[in-house]
């Protein structure tokens, strides 16, 4: 089912018939009775999944089983931001993998998921930030990745907006940059995703349910979805935000809690950052969109919660260090605010795993950063779904690791304390 | 320019008020009570933006919050405003405006060019392009970004403040039209506290806009009249210029008000906006209803304007925005504004009905005024680039799917469009409310609530007046009644709105046929969505209502869609082949309209308000003496002292020696202080902590370690018992809240058998650490206390009196040396500081910081919780072992500290590093490496933790948390930095008075 190729001569010769020509980006078709793999959620992580299945392993006799819409959960709620400055080696061999394939992904999907590495800065704010900082520079500088310290004023020259007097409430001390870190469109890897596992033939199904999980003799054999059931010799569970609903369908219980995480854009501006600035200790994160919005990343509700909504004072907080940190904004205005739900671990790692069900996989707990490891997760997913068994780069993301003590801690590295 | 579309009588402005401002530097005039759109209308201004993606040049097309086209950047400078809405602009003399998104001009704009490329760029083309070759989407970026966004951001601070309030109500009324006004005058009659609140300036919603008359008085006197009856009532609030802007859980509503915004800028006092946070009991909305646009060919050209908006301008403004009318509607709502622009002097060319045969009150009142109703007919066509000079009509065909016959043309200068109406559904959205599709409106309205909410008039799809006001004030009594207070429901006035009020007779019509290929009909005039980017989206199977707004970007711009959502849907409705309903529609969240970043921030920014600085009763002395801050958690703690001419490292190094050869005080008050009480606080203290508290005797102190569950290091500290169930818990200085909040989960989740009650006495016990040699020859001069080792040994404590001043002396030392700390009441410790600083002359006292009070615990080889540790640190990890007990029962962490890797021989474990060369610093957080010289990734075996000069050693001192460590003491480590790779020998992490004498000498 080859798709038209996506390019600028493509577009050209469409415009001449008004676009009438294209094709579905993908198609909605029917479930079938039964499948090798079944993916359960249509995010990123999951269609990646099912891409990286047919693309690396030859599987393609898959569907993907969405309750919603393709891209509705994490994927399109994010704040867009990719890179792989990680602490423990663990985490930034599996970030900097997806890292590295985001660095080719628009021609490897033929989608153009504008991929901007226009680096991202983390700010240090008091002698602690600094020390962790660059504690996770030493890390990085000997892991092969990029990173480097730099001082409040060279954050000033790339971002001018940037107050650095030492007369705020938490000065900018200095900071870290990863250069080859920035943003990508969130939906756009999602759709991109979706169009090329299609291309390989596998069913994405939206508006379908996942309700159950059957499972005989401790080894999974279907679903039941609100579409019927369907059968399967294989389940990859992805469904970020309601992982431990999901887990509980195969008996698992996941040491995972799901909370409400905030975002927000302003009105769409004239350009005035070109850069993704992060801070940790005052909880705030900012980026200019390519439409013009600035877009901002509050911190998480200490609640559990299932809605897609969170509290008010968690805005209200952030946009006092806000402007705090870049005075220009305050006249700006808040165009909208949203929720997702992030479902976190206790050592702010993820789990990408097997399970003690057998043919049953589980990839969950990517907390507040599970965007930038969207192609990461997908591939060494594939991977741990088609060899039953893990790739070197997730080995450690076992869920076993609780059992065992064998935390990876990446509290610090987190975008958001949780 | 003169006003020279200005009525001469008639509508709500003051004439008698003349008010200068400028447009793109043209001066122009208009009257008090504009707004900028009404007074720019007046002035025959048309061409007033350009769109977001194409720059095509656009006009005023609404009358309030819709409006998607006439974006202003609004004054200059610091008060710079970017993306204001000219139809919400109060006039105020002197005001500066300016047209955004186009250079070099509004009428000239080269960004225009888009609009010739037009055919090439549909709704995501950019997803297909951009990728050859594959590194240069930056590049592209690059001018794409250039013309990304619209209006501009201040380059300077905002000179301007805001404030936010905090209240609640029994009744909070939102919107101020008549439903509104019934219902805050049903439920204020009961004596319910009640806030009504209303976006405009002037309260009367329609009424201002229509010549709708209520008890024989003009509809906009009667509001007036109303809004004097509610003065009258002492629990009634009556809020103007306030929006309501999102409804969260629990009937909680925020609102802006925007306090000065209307003012000239030197007459403004106070804050600039204000936001209110209101919690209430029972709520009314009353939000109204908005027009729909029609999507049909060109229908972006200035001058193509909602109807209702014109109607708005006449009657309210006498302003005119055309001299000669099209009306093109699908139902009769817009015959009334028909007769009344005619009745306001502008000429009705045609009515272009959709309908076949219209009827209807209204129908008959155009007909018999002589206007010509083109019925069964649409507009397919409009011309005039920056102003609209002519639009075609044409016949439908039966169906309605196409259009017939030959086409005519009518000249005009304007065209009023009417869709039908959209109930202002927002706030009851965000609310959790279900909305249902009301399939003879062709809208959605309000079904299934989902808070204690109720809605009355237009939000409910009711659009007659008499209806308005009956749902009014039957919401606003039974909200009363529901939040406890008992009334009549008052009768509902007596009105006349003309015949045919609220009948709106529509026919669906959506994509409007033009019989054209490639005309475009817009959708989202902001964003530039047509109808046939609704087409691709469904052609490529975006079909969900959340892929076609993302794909399109329908609805994402600063409007968030008011006027296009509807229309979208029930475009890819009719492109899917089902109805509206099944296409759903997206979630509405907050705002209703956008908010200042400013408002929501409030006045809790800035370097004292944001996260409010902790300060010691020191603060000022420390202040006064060099001291150099730093921030811990919220706390500023002095970092080190600076002498005149000093530098950081020369001060660190001579307190540090000041406190191991003399004596030299810290102050202490920032360490967090929990006072635990009750039956149980022993069980609660053995619980948290993984050392054993049940031996701890009534004036003995003990050091504590407290793990999270999963056996990883949190926090540690001292405590002392004070009473026979009462504790004094030490903690780290940032990890205070996290301790207190984590005992309170404990105890009130799950512990809730026991009896213990946690008090923060952070602040009310300031203290000062006193260590050296000296401290004990120094504190006896200031108190009758026994000090000797044998009257006070190391780790009791005791009550006494300190020059003077009771307090708590505790014999306790972070600094490995002989000290003492001593707690009195917050208020006296700058006396007690000053007397020791006094006392201490002889002995060369000398003020310590956090820097040194670092190095000194380092030469010891204490830990920092936070430094030496991370969440993947045990007790163990750490050669605490002894701290952990075997024998008590259970406590937190003790699972953890069960599991197989915690057990593991070759965790990272807490050594000591000495450089080869004694006088290099390892940087803290280097890693050590096996095989420094190997290619990346270079494995790693462990980290620096702490790593200082110790002038006491005379050399240079490390921690490192490294695998294996503790069975490796004597061998040689690198730690490979970026120029050069540093060799360090391992030792016991301990470089200072290894037997502890001096602690307890």
């Amino acid at each position: 089912m080859a798709k038209m190729k996506y390019s600028i001569f493509s577009l050209l010769r469409q415009a001449r018939d008004y676009h009438r020509g294209w094709p579905k980006a993908w198609r909605s078709p029917e479930p079938k009775p039964s499948y090798d793999v079944i993916i359960i959620g249509g995010g990123g992580h999951g269609l990646a999944t099912a891409y990286y299945l047919a693309k690396e392993h030859g599987i393609t006799n898959v569907a993907v089983l969405e309750k919603g819409w393709l891209g509705g959960g994490n994927t399109g709620r994010n704040t867009t931001i990719v890179r792989s400055n990680y602490l423990w080696d663990e985490s930034a061999h599996l970030y900097e993998h997806s890292l590295k394939l985001f660095e080719g992904l628009s021609q490897d999907l033929n989608y153009n998921v504008m991929f901007s590495q226009r680096g991202v800065i983390n700010l240090a704010h008091n002698e602690h930030d600094l020390k962790e900082l660059s504690r996770r520079g030493h890390a990085c500088r000997l892991n092969g990745i990029d990173y480097e310290m730099i001082s409040a004023e060279q954050i000033k020259q790339i971002a001018p907006i940037i107050n650095i007097s030492k007369n705020i409430r938490y000065p900018v001390l200095g900071g870290s940059i990863q250069r080859r870190a920035g943003n990508a469109r969130h939906d756009a890897v999602a759709w991109g995703y979706a169009r090329r596992a299609d291309e390989f033939g596998i069913d994405i199904i939206q508006n379908c349910e996942v309700t159950g999980i059957d499972i005989e003799n401790g080894r999974v054999t279907g679903v039941q979805t609100t579409r019927g059931p369907i059968k399967a010799r294989k389940i990859g569970a992805v469904p970020a935000g309601h992982a431990t609903v999901v887990g509980n369908m195969a008996g698992l219980t996941l040491p995972v809690e799901s909370h409400p995480l905030q975002a927000m854009v302003s009105e769409p501006i004239k350009p005035v950052l070109d850069t993704v600035i992060m801070s940790n200790t005052v909880h705030v994160y900012i980026s200019q969109s390519d439409k013009g919005e600035l877009v901002l990343g509050a911190g998480i509700d200490g609640f559990n919660s299932y809605a897609q909504r969170g509290s008010l004072d968690v805005i209200e907080h952030q946009l006092e260090a806000l402007c705090d940190l870049y005075p220009i904004v305050k006249r700006l205005r808040i165009m909208r605010t949203w929720g997702g739900i992030v479902d976190t671990c206790p050592d702010a790692s993820p789990i990408v795993s097997k399970t003690p069900v057998e043919g049953f996989y589980m990839n969950c707990g990517w907390g507040t950063g599970g965007f930038k490891a969207t192609p990461g997760s997908g591939w060494v997913f594939a991977h741990t779904i088609a060899q039953d068994r893990p790739h070197r780069l997730n080995e450690a993301f076992d869920l076993k690791r609780f059992e065992t003590g064998f935390l990876i801690d990446e509290h610090g590295a987190a975008a958001v304390a949780h | 320019m003169t006003q020279a579309f200005r009525n001469s009588d008639g509508g709500r402005i003051d004439r008698g008020k003349r008010v200068s401002f400028t447009f793109d530097g043209q001066n122009l005039e208009g009257f008090a009570g504009d707004t900028l759109a009404s007074a720019l209308l007046a002035n025959g201004v048309r061409l007033v933006g350009r769109s977001f993606k194409y720059h095509r040049p656009r006009g005023i097309v609404g009358s309030g919050p819709e409006e998607p086209n006439a974006l202003i950047q609004l004054g200059v400078g610091a008060h710079t405003e970017p993306n204001t809405r000219a139809t919400q602009i109060a006039l105020f003399d002197g005001l500066v405006s300016e047209s955004q998104n186009a250079w070099p001009g509004v009428g000239f704009d080269v960004g225009a060019i888009n609009n010739m490329v037009s055919k090439a760029i549909p709704s995501g083309f950019y997803y297909k392009t951009f990728m050859w070759p594959a590194a240069a989407w930056m590049f592209y970026e690059k001018f794409i970004r250039s013309a990304a966004g619209l209006g501009k951001a201040p380059t300077e601070p905002d000179p301007e403040t805001y404030e936010k309030r905090s209240v609640w109500c029994d009744v909070l009324v939102v919107g101020g039209g008549p439903a509104g006004l019934a219902a805050a005058l049903a439920a204020g009659a009961t004596g319910a506290r009640v806030i009504l609140a209303d976006e405009q300036s002037e309260f009367g919603g329609s009424l201002l806009a229509s010549r709708d008359r209520i008890e024989g008085r003009d509809g906009a006197d009667w509001a007036g009249d109303v809004i004097d009856d509610l003065a009258g009532m002492p629990e009634v609030r009556v809020l103007s210029r306030t929006t309501v802007v999102s409804y969260h859980d629990h009937n909680y509503l925020v609102a802006v008000e925007r306090v000065n915004d209307h003012l000239p800028l030197g007459k403004r006092h106070g804050p600039r906006q204000r936001l209110w946070k209101v919690r209430a009991r029972q709520v009314v909305l009353a939000t109204g209803a908005i027009e729909r646009p029609l999507v049909f060919a060109e229908n972006d050209r200035p001058g193509v304007m909602l109807a209702g908006a014109v109607r708005t301008y006449v009657n309210r403004y006498g302003a005119r925005p055309g001299n000669r009318a099209v009306v093109f509607t699908n139902n009769d709502s817009a015959y009334r504004a028909a007769i009344d622009a005619s009745d306001g002097g502008i000429a009705i060319a045609a009515i272009v009905d959709c309908r076949a045969q219209p009827e209807g009150a209204l129908v008959r009142l155009a007909r018999e005024r002589g206007i010509e109703i083109v019925a069964g007919s649409v507009i397919t066509g409009v011309r005039g680039t920056k102003q609209v000079s002519e639009v075609e009509v044409a016949t439908l065909t039966q169906d309605g799917s196409d259009v017939a016959g030959a086409r005519r043309s009518i000249d005009c200068d304007l065209v009023m469009m009417s869709g039908g109406w959209n109930p202002t559904v927002h706030l009851y959205s965000q609310s959790g409310g279900k909305l249902a599709w009301n399939a003879d409106l062709a809208t959605f309205v309000p079904a299934t609530a989902a808070q204690k909410s109720r809605e009355a008039g237009a939000v409910n799809g009711s659009f007659s007046l008499m209806a308005a006001l009956a749902e009014g004030s039957r919401a606003g009594s039974a909200a009363a009644r529901d939040a406890g207070f008992e009334g009549e429901e008052p009768a509902v006035p007596a009105c006349d709105a003309g015949p045919g009020d609220g009948v709106l007779a529509l026919q669906a019509l959506w994509d409007v046929p033009c019989g054209r290929k490639g005309a475009k009909r817009f959708l989202d005039f902001q964003n530039d969505v047509t109808a046939s980017d609704v087409a691709l989206a469904h052609r490529e199977n975006y079909s969900s209502v959340e892929h076609f707004k993302r794909y399109t970007t329908t609805g994402m711009g600063t409007d968030q869609g008011k006027t296009s959502n509807v229309n979208g849907l029930a475009i890819m409705a009719g492109l899917r082949g089902v109805d509206v309903p099944e296409v759903g529609h997206t979630t509405f969240r907050p705002f209703y309209t956008a908010v200042t970043v400013g408002a929501l921030a409030g006045i809790n920014s800035g370097p004292e308000l944001l996260d409010p600085v902790r300060k010691t009763p020191m603060h000022h002395w420390h202040e006064q003496h060099g001291a150099h801050f730093e921030d811990v958690g919220q706390w500023k703690r002095p970092y080190c002292y600076l002498r005149p001419g000093e530098t950081v490292k020369q001060a660190v190094d001579r307190e540090v020696l000041a406190a191991r050869t003399s004596v030299a005080i810290l102050d202490a008050s920032t360490l967090g202080k929990i006072d635990i009480q009750g039956p149980d606080a022993l069980e609660l203290i053995n619980r948290v902590y993984t050392n054993n508290f049940a031996t701890l005797k009534v004036g003995a102190c003990r050091y504590g370690l407290m793990c999270k569950d999963d056996g990883m290091v949190f926090d540690d500290g001292v405590t002392a018992r004070i009473g026979e169930n009462r504790y004094l818990m030490s903690t780290t200085t940032g990890g205070a809240p996290n301790v207190l909040n984590w005992l309170e989960e404990w105890l009130q989740c799950e512990w809730r058998d026991l009896e213990a009650y946690c008090t923060s006495v952070t602040t009310h016990w300031a203290a000062i650490a006193i260590a050296g040699p000296n401290s004990r020859r120094l504190l006896a001069e200031l108190t009758a206390t026994d000090l000797s080792n044998e009257a006070f040994p190391f780790m009791t404590w005791q009550d006494g009196e300190i020059a003077g001043i009771p307090g708590r002396i505790f014999r306790i030392s972070f600094s490995g040396e002989t000290g003492f700390e001593v707690q009195v009441p917050a208020s006296y410790a700058l006396a007690l500081w000053r007397a020791l600083m006094t006392a201490g002359e002889k002995y060369s006292i000398t003020p310590y910081g956090t820097e040194a009070m670092h190095v000194l615990r380092a030469e010891k080889g204490f830990i920092i919780a936070g430094q030496d540790t991370d969440g993947t640190t045990t007790p163990y990890d750490l050669g605490m072992d002894w701290i952990v007990s075997k024998k008590k029962g259970d406590f937190l962490g003790k699972r953890g500290l069960e599991r197989p890797d915690t057990l593991r021989d070759d965790r990272k474990q807490l050594v000591g590093l000495l450089t080869e060369d004694p006088n290099e610093v390892i940087p803290e957080g280097a890693h050590v490496s096996p095989s420094p010289h190997s290619n990346k990734p270079v494995p790693m075996e462990g980290w620096v933790t702490s790593s200082y000069y110790s002038p006491n050693c005379g050399r240079s001192i490390a921690m490192a948390l490294l695998r294996g460590g503790a069975g490796r003491i004597g061998e040689t480590v690198a730690i490979p930095l970026e120029h050069k790779v540093v060799r360090a020998k391992i030792t016991r992490p301990v470089f200072f008075d290894e037997e502890g004498e001096r602690l307890r000498g």
